[in-house]
């Protein structure tokens, strides 16, 4: 086990290392900083001169090296346009991005365990057939439609639900701001959430109902009715349990995947996180905010994926520690 | 199929096909046949667009800014000439989602392609050869799958658009999306063939093609692909309806196709400034063209994975 932990540890860095490349190169061929620093105004002389100060003049090794030695202290570059600290920025927008996960992670496990083990239990039932239906549906339809779909129907048509921004944000600590403190967030927050948990919603119903369908076969299940144990206890307490394992694994990667589409949510909703910023950042070719998001994201997959792993080689006597490298 | 001919001809391609397993349980399942049905007339609308369509939403001295903005025909307001009415630039509706629908078909089917080639060429390998290769290569599918495609082809197109500049960027939109989405896919196909090569590898007919002193080459592209073909099958329909998702999210940010030469995607983008003043056609429309065309090919995925029954990668 220790073996397999320092070997996935040691995988996760060089992968960090990797994207820490790419983000040096990216840094090194998009825009000037020095005209970003000074604007078009400054004579050529000066312009050298600071060049040589800045270090921009260096080898492509010395500057990475600069570049990762300030990464590794928490330093990756001033946003042009904010003035502020890439990371600092990007800190302070990931609050609303991760309150967003929040809310639609709350509505994929509240939803997804019972419908899962319902349409698990009684597959031939009519509402089995029409959430299976549904779920087809809903893996078909975009994120960004279902988003457009609910501000025009709840916001624009209803009017029941603000169509954009936080609202009102009642302060936590530090740079965290919440949306689940107050009647106004929890309305701002609802739509967004929604939406983004529609297209994972349908992919976790499928997971844990074929799940549990497989366990519901094993012969321990039959041996709990055989014993006369209460059908309720059996599905819930004996067979979810052991149905959770790939569906824990599966959600801890699906996380990862969740930043992905905060980027479509908070483009529609208007959600001032991490993902609106990063498109603004491209529009206005604010080269260090793009590459600290780079790496603060792939940082967080990076995390993830590393922790899952080593959940599901934890709890998991049975898996094959040898292809997954160790 | 009379009974007297099929002792003389031998059965045709298509009535093996219409006869076998596979060709019963499509007749016997409504909802494949309806779903290919409407599969093969969204098919037809994107490759004879050019024939069909009424106007070329390409050519600027058929578009009119006066004329934007029109409801479909069956609302009130509407001009006759408009089946769905016209865009923000006065294009119309009718013509520009033909249009638009082939190029979201192209660019997902494209990318698939891609995709294909790449995963089950290093499926292929991987599996054949095995030893350090495969490791190597397994490790680098683990990494590539951990990382979303959305959010690698979204970091990827932003940072191309800022280094070329949206023109040139927009001009060769379709081949960076193809490549992107084709790229960060690999691993679905290269996973499943490995595991079909390493099943299929211990099987006495590879022996004996070996023993015939056939090449590594021709035994893994001759003798194992054909017997791994039902598990690509099934991810092909899956990864197509992705691609097409994956294509319009993009457009939709404004990292795919540009408005000028709109996908599906890019004109939902379009339409959606001017959801709030109520021209929701502009949006709407093309939004359920694209829902019913990655609907039916997720159904038909579907129904072939409930046929095949093939034994996918997982975990």
């Amino acid at each position: 086990m220790l073996a397999y932990l320092v070997k996935r540890v040691f995988q996760a860095i060089a992968v960090m290392f990797a994207i820490s490349l790419i983000g040096f190169a990216i840094q090194d061929n998009l825009g000037d900083p020095l005209r970003a620093l000074v604007g078009v105004s400054v004579s050529e002389e000066v312009r050298d001169q600071l060049r040589d100060e800045l270090g921009l003049n260096d080898g492509f090794v010395t500057q990475y090296l600069r570049f990762l030695g300030n990464a590794l202290h928490g330093d990756l570059g001033t946003s042009y346009f904010f003035k502020e600290p890439a990371l600092d920025v990007i800190l302070k927008k990931m609050p609303a991005t991760l309150e967003l996960v929040l809310g639609a992670t709350l509505i994929i496990v509240g939803l997804s365990v019972p419908l899962g083990v319902y349409t698990a239990i009684k597959p031939k039932s009519i509402l089995s057939g029409i959430i299976m239906g549904l779920s087809i549906v809903g893996i078909s339809i975009p994120v960004f439609l279902t988003a457009i779909l609910m501000i025009f129907v709840f916001a624009v048509n209803l009017g029941w639900f603000p169509s954009y921004g936080r609202g009102e944000v009642v302060h936590v600590f530090g740079s965290w701001d919440t949306n689940f403190a107050s009647f106004d967030g929890l309305m701002h927050v609802l739509l967004p959430s929604v939406a983004l948990a529609s297209i994972m919603l349908p992919l976790f119903v499928r997971l844990i109902r074929a799940e549990m369908m497989e366990v519901l076969q094993s012969e321990y299940v039959k041996f709990a009715k055989a014993k006369g144990l209460r059908p309720m206890r059996i599905y819930f307490v004996h067979a979810l349990k052991n149905t959770l394992l790939p569906v824990i694994t599966v959600g801890g990667v699906q996380i990862g995947t969740m930043v992905a589409y905060t980027i479509l949510t908070e483009t529609v909703f208007q959600w001032p996180g991490m993902g609106f910023m990063f498109l603004e950042a491209v529009n206005r070719v604010d080269t260090p905010l793009i590459v600290a998001y780079l790496i603060v994201v792939g940082f967080i997959f990076v995390v993830t994926n590393t922790i899952v792993d080593l959940i599901y080689g934890l709890v998991n006597p049975t898996v094959n520690l040898a292809r997954m490298g160790a | 199929m009379s009974s007297l001919s099929t002792n003389e001809i031998p059965a045709s391609r298509w009535s093996r096909i219409w006869n076998s397993k596979m060709g019963h349980s499509f007749r016997g399942n409504p909802v494949a046949v309806v779903s290919l049905a409407i599969f093969l007339v969204i098919a037809f609308g994107a490759i004879f667009a050019p024939l069909i369509a009424p106007f070329d939403p390409y050519d600027p001295g058929q578009i009119d800014i006066m004329n934007s903005e029109y409801p479909p025909i069956w609302i009130e307001g509407a001009d006759p000439q408009f089946l769905f009415g016209t865009d923000d630039q006065g294009r119309d509706l009718w013509s520009t989602i033909l249009y638009g629908t082939r190029l979201s078909l192209m660019i997902g089917l494209c990318a698939v392609a891609l995709q294909a080639v790449l995963g089950i060429s290093i499926g292929l390998l991987a599996g054949y050869i095995g030893g350090r290769l495969d490791s190597l290569l397994m490790r680098l599918a683990d990494i590539q799958l951990s990382f979303s495609t959305l959010m690698v082809a979204i970091i990827f197109l932003a940072v191309t658009q800022a280094m070329f500049g949206s023109e040139t960027f927009n001009q060769y939109a379709i081949y960076f999306l193809i490549a992107v989405i084709g790229v960060a896919e690999w691993p679905q196909y290269a996973r499943t063939v490995r595991a079909t090569v390493l099943a299929e590898k211990k099987k006495e007919y590879v022996d004996s093609a070996r023993v015939l002193g056939f090449g590594p080459m021709r035994i893994m592209v001759r003798h194992i692909l054909p017997n791994s073909l039902s598990p690509i099958f099934v991810i092909s329909t899956v990864q197509v309806a992705n691609a097409i998702i994956s294509e319009a999210s993009l457009s939709f940010l404004g990292l795919g196709m540009p408005p000028s030469q709109p996908s599906l995607g890019s004109l939902i983008s379009s339409g959606f400034d001017y959801i709030f003043s109520g021209s929701w056609w502009i949006t709407a429309i093309p939004g359920v063209v694209l829902v019913v065309l990655v609907l039916v090919i997720n159904l038909l995925g579907d129904w072939m994975r409930d046929v095949l029954n093939p034994k996918l990668y997982k975990g």
